[in-house]
């Protein structure tokens, strides 16, 4: 059992270190594995909170397009330095949502659903109408990422796209090895406890509302990361990114994936990222398509392509 | 319950298992077309082909797609045929650039056309710089394009915002009055259209006061309700698209062109035909149009795009073809695909008259890369005749004229080394 | 200065009829069935170019009172289709699934139709404006109120006179004992849906008359909606339409002082709404916990 997991986690590690030279033949190009793993990012810091703590944050985008401002803010005004920017990013997104976190616990089910998606319009709002500071509905733009410099070697991430999409997957290996260590944690237990009944884990004396709360603390924390790191894809940020419609998409690709595994949000991603890819390039009406994909998963494979695959192994 | 469970899991793995190999041959299919035989020169058009800006956005692909057409019929680019491969911005900057990076990594695309949403155009000309495409600009209009966010390797074919207002201002101002209310989108589009306006208006010592209205805005009564209480001779509508169409349809629904006149800058053809008759009014800037009587070829052109789209040429469709064109044309005359190279010979390279479509030669201007293309300030009425004859040109401004100076733009072209 | 307020409200009331209406259609299926419809956006924009398919054969009038039907009919459709099988399980599916439906819609729309906005034909003797001071309040928007009111009238009888009515009512109370009482839910739900679908429907006609047709005008109007039920609590139609009058008076407002706010401040009391008392005006403690 332990050696097929290790099996299926080298495999997984594999195919993400080799990404561009694997999916270069097969019709996909580097920039688009870079995606991925950004979105992917994004899709499992919710599924901390959705599939593992088991509240449903419809609004988590928010905190996605807060990290990419932070990044790109801090790159446009205060300084040229890639890590710094990353690192700007993190702090605004998770500050925001420990804070607004704090008045959300609360409420739960769609309550705390309908709560995020109205703090995620008001920050949409502001980006939109602070058009001095964000660039408005053009967007922020002016910036790129700068190269990596370590002193006596430089790290072109601007114009090598495969060097960048080594610098992503090492920022995302760190964001996932903090996701799985926190998950294996005494804490981590706990959330999934809170998931699996909530009333018998209060009985048990567990203070559920804070445990709520670090939990959507940390996985806002990981959604800015994500974020950062897209406006570092795009050398943009823009308000679209703060839209209930990009939380959607995440939830989607969770979902997709599957909720209840700790990869399966990448592979939601992944598909989602491909599959949509793919369909705009050849027809019009790839908005069908990917609609229609939402509705066959939603109704035929609600435990996700993962959960699909473990079932019927049973 | 067991028994139709487990029908039901063989049912979804031989899907799976079908879609799988589906999908795959699908997509490994690419690289074996690559393996055959020489590939033809590729150009890349991104634009949002889905959301709030389609219908312009798919004017401008059935233009390119037409130029296509012509240009294979005579050759090609240096005797190669020339492909277009069309993809979807959706409206959205992340998917906008994804789509340019793979158009140049994975397809190899020459050049790049788009987008229609400045913002996205603007992100797309850093990749192309950094990849050093040549990109040409169809149909976004903000200034910083052609201004301070200008590049070597980037060229537009529609107007700035400023080129239009400088070529109306002056004709709203004798005709109307002074004293203006704009109706002014929220966004930077909206800002500069705006303050090009104003600045020729207090040139004339002329007033006038706004409503900053929130994109997306489907009920104008608030700021309809501001404007008639200001009272001003011409109503400025900046709004565009839906947004456009909504406004004019409550500004006369109100029975306010009673009171005051209504103007602005854009008011394509697309959104002329989207409002009733009563709405079809006003005095606007079309960038080209379709009825041209005494200028060559402009007939051909529009009779051309009917067969294709059942509807008039529109500026949209006009501004695809000249992107293709003026691509094709460069390329065949330098006799290199190298990017530096053709955006020096592009840099004050005159359009043909089958091209440009309009009396005069406009050229690209060298300091700011803007096509001088001939401004078309008229009135807007219900159809006359023909049912897309839905504007009377009165003044064509030529372009260099409408423009300002190329210091004024705040545009400093650096080549590459 | 007390003119122009006046104005704007009496403005917002009239913006805040529509978000009744469609929010009222939300609320029905939501309060019944537990479904968050994403794609009532989509139903509108069906209803609206159903309507204009239409009014060349049947005139305004035929198409205000053929659309929403047979936007009903395809409601009832899909209810049967996609959602049943949705039942029992988290509103979490039911959300996914109209997202994506939502999706389908807009694009089918689109191939359809075509991404060219049409105009829609209204009678000319409504697209006057009452008088020259009063002239926001056109001959068509002051239909556009008579119509909700009615559509609430209607509603109201249906659902007190009416065995379906009683049924629905009695169904968001306690759904099992219903069933139980030997009531078919299926059928129940499927027509508390159609009647749902068949409000988004009428709103789409009647927002095509003022806006016209786009395959994207959906998405606009959705959002409000739910904050209409949030505001006036989840549960309580009269809620709901105390809630949609509501926000739309404050959008109304807003749009005065500070445009650029107009539509971030239903936002806000939607927020403030959930955090300082959830249930919302009207709504009944622990409806959707």
């Amino acid at each position: 059992m332990q050696s097929r997991k290790l099996i299926v986690l080298a495999a997984i590690w594999a195919a993400l270190l080799f990404a561009p030279y694997w999916m270069a033949p097969l019709g996909g190009y580097t920039a688009l594995a870079t995606r991925v793993l950004v979105l992917g990012l994004a899709a499992m810091s919710l599924n901390f909170l959705l599939g593992f703590t088991g509240v449903l944050s419809f609004g988590h985008a928010a905190w996605f397009g807060l990290g990419a401002y932070g990044a790109g803010l801090t790159l446009k005004y205060l300084a040229l330095s890639t890590p710094l920017a990353v690192i700007a990013g993190i702090l605004l997104g998770g500050l925001c949502g420990s804070i607004l976190g704090l008045l959300l616990v609360r409420r739960r089910g769609v309550y705390f659903a309908m709560v995020t998606i109205a703090f995620g319009q008001v920050f949409y709002y502001i980006a939109f109408q602070w058009s001095s500071l964000t660039g408005g509905d053009d967007g922020l733009r002016g910036f790129h990422r700068q190269p990596l410099d370590f002193g006596f070697f430089n790290i072109d991430i601007l114009s090598n796209d495969i060097a960048f999409y080594y610098f992503v997957l090492f920022c995302f290996a760190l964001a996932v090895g903090a996701m799985a260590f926190i998950l294996r944690s005494p804490f981590g237990r706990t959330m999934i406890a809170i998931r699996e009944n909530e009333r018998r884990s209060r009985f048990l004396g567990i203070p559920i509302e804070r445990h709520i709360w670090i939990a959507f603390t940390l996985s806002c924390f990981f959604m800015s990361f994500a974020g950062a790191l897209y406006a570092l894809v795009n050398n943009f940020a823009d308000p679209r990114g703060l839209h209930y419609s990009q939380s959607g998409d995440f939830v989607m690709m969770a979902v997709m994936g599957g909720m209840r595994s700790f990869w399966g949000p990448l592979l939601g991603a992944f598909v989602f990222v491909v599959v949509q890819d793919y369909l705009s390039s050849i027809t019009v009406n790839w908005m069908s398509f990917v609609g229609l994909l939402f509705v066959l998963v939603v109704l035929f494979f609600p435990r996700g392509l993962l959960g699909f695959f473990q079932r019927s192994k049973a | 319950m067991p028994i139709s469970r487990r029908r039901w899991l063989v049912d979804r793995r031989t899907i799976l298992k079908s879609g799988a190999v589906i999908a795959a041959a699908q997509i490994t299919s690419p690289f074996i077309i690559k393996a055959r035989g020489e590939t033809p020169i590729r150009i890349g058009m991104v634009d949002p082909l889905t959301g709030v800006y389609a219908a312009i956005a798919q004017g401008e692909v059935v233009g390119a797609k037409y130029a296509l057409e012509e240009i294979n019929k005579k050759g090609g680019i240096m005797g190669r045929q020339v492909e277009l491969l069309i993809e979807d911005s959706a409206n959205d900057v992340g998917t906008g650039v994804q789509k340019t990076r793979k158009l140049i990594d994975r397809d190899q695309v020459s050049f790049i056309i788009g987008d229609v949403n400045s913002g996205i155009a603007i992100a797309m000309a850093q990749v192309t710089s950094e990849k050093k495409v040549l990109h040409i600009v169809s149909g976004g209009h903000t200034d910083p394009i052609t201004g301070t966010s200008c590049s070597w390797n980037v060229f537009r074919v529609c107007n700035s915002t400023a080129m239009d207002a400088n070529a109306i201002a002056s004709t709203l101002i004798e005709k109307f009055g002074k004293k203006w209310y704009f109706l002014t989108p929220d966004y930077a589009y909206g800002h500069s259209v705006q303050a090009s306006f104003e600045k020729i208006l207090k040139a004339a010592g002329g007033t006038s006061s706004a409503s900053l209205v929130p994109l997306g805005s489907t009920d104008y009564s608030a700021y309809l309700i501001q404007a008639k209480a200001a009272n001003p001779q011409v109503l400025i509508n900046v709004m565009g698209g839906g947004d456009q169409v909504a406004s004019l349809k409550q500004f006369v629904q109100f029975g306010l062109d009673k009171q005051m006149a209504v103007g602005g800058t854009l008011f394509e053809l697309e959104s002329i035909r989207a409002v009733p008759d009563a709405a079809r009014v006003g005095w606007w800037t079309m960038e080209w149009w379709w009825d041209q009587p005494g200028v060559p070829h402009v007939a051909e052109f529009n009779a051309a795009i009917k067969k294709i789209t059942g509807g008039a040429a529109t500026a949209r469709n006009w501004f695809g073809y000249a992107s293709v064109q003026t691509l094709v044309l460069i390329a065949n005359q330098e006799k290199t695909l190298d990017a530096p190279k053709l955006a020096h010979a592009l840099s004050g390279f005159k359009l043909p008259p089958e091209v440009a479509l309009q009396p005069g030669t406009p050229e690209y201007r060298a300091g700011d890369h803007e096509l001088m293309s001939t401004v078309f300030v008229g009135e807007a009425h219900p159809p006359q005749g023909d049912p897309d004859n839905m504007f009377t040109v009165k003044n064509p401004v030529p372009g260099d004229k409408a423009a300002g100076p190329v210091e004024e733009t705040g545009c400093k072209i650096q080549w590459p080394a | 200065m007390t003119l122009l307020l006046l104005f704007n409200i009496t403005n917002g009331l009239i913006i805040g009829a529509f978000y009744v209406l469609m929010a009222l259609g939300l609320s029905l299926i939501l309060n019944l069935s537990n479904v968050i419809n994403f794609a009532h956006g989509g139903f509108l924009v069906i209803g609206g170019y159903i309507a204009y398919a239409l009014s060349p054969y049947v005139g305004f009038w035929g198409a205000l009172f053929l659309a929403p039907l047979l936007t009903a009919i395809i409601g009832l459709a899909v209810e049967r289709v996609l959602i049943r099988p949705l039942y029992g399980r988290d509103p979490l599916y039911s959300l996914l699934l109209t997202f994506g439906l939502a999706f389908m819609i807009e694009d089918g729309t689109r191939f359809i139709f075509g991404a060219q906005g049409k105009p829609m034909a209204i009678p000319a003797f409504l697209a006057q404006p009452l008088s020259n001071d009063l002239f926001f309040i056109t001959g068509y928007r002051l239909f556009m109120v008579v119509m909700v009111i009615v559509a609430i009238s209607m509603l109201f009888l249906l659902l007190r006179y009416t065995r379906l009515g009683i049924r629905i009512r009695a169904g968001t109370l306690d759904l099992e004992t219903v069933a139980a009482l030997g009531i078919n839910v299926g059928m129940l739900r499927s027509l508390n849906f159609a009647v749902g679908i068949f409000l988004a429907g009428l709103s789409g006609v009647l927002a095509a008359g003022q806006i016209g047709l786009d395959p994207t005008m959906g998405t606009g109007l959705l959002m409000p909606s739910f904050i209409a039920i949030i505001v006036g609590g989840i549960g309580s139609l009269p809620g709901t339409l105390a809630g949609g009058l509501l926000i739309g008076v404050a959008s109304g407002l807003t749009a005065v002082f500070f445009p650029a706010a107009s539509e971030a401040v239903i936002y806000v009391m939607m927020a403030v709404v959930l955090l300082a008392r959830p249930r919302g005006l009207f709504g009944e403690e622990g409806m959707m916990s």
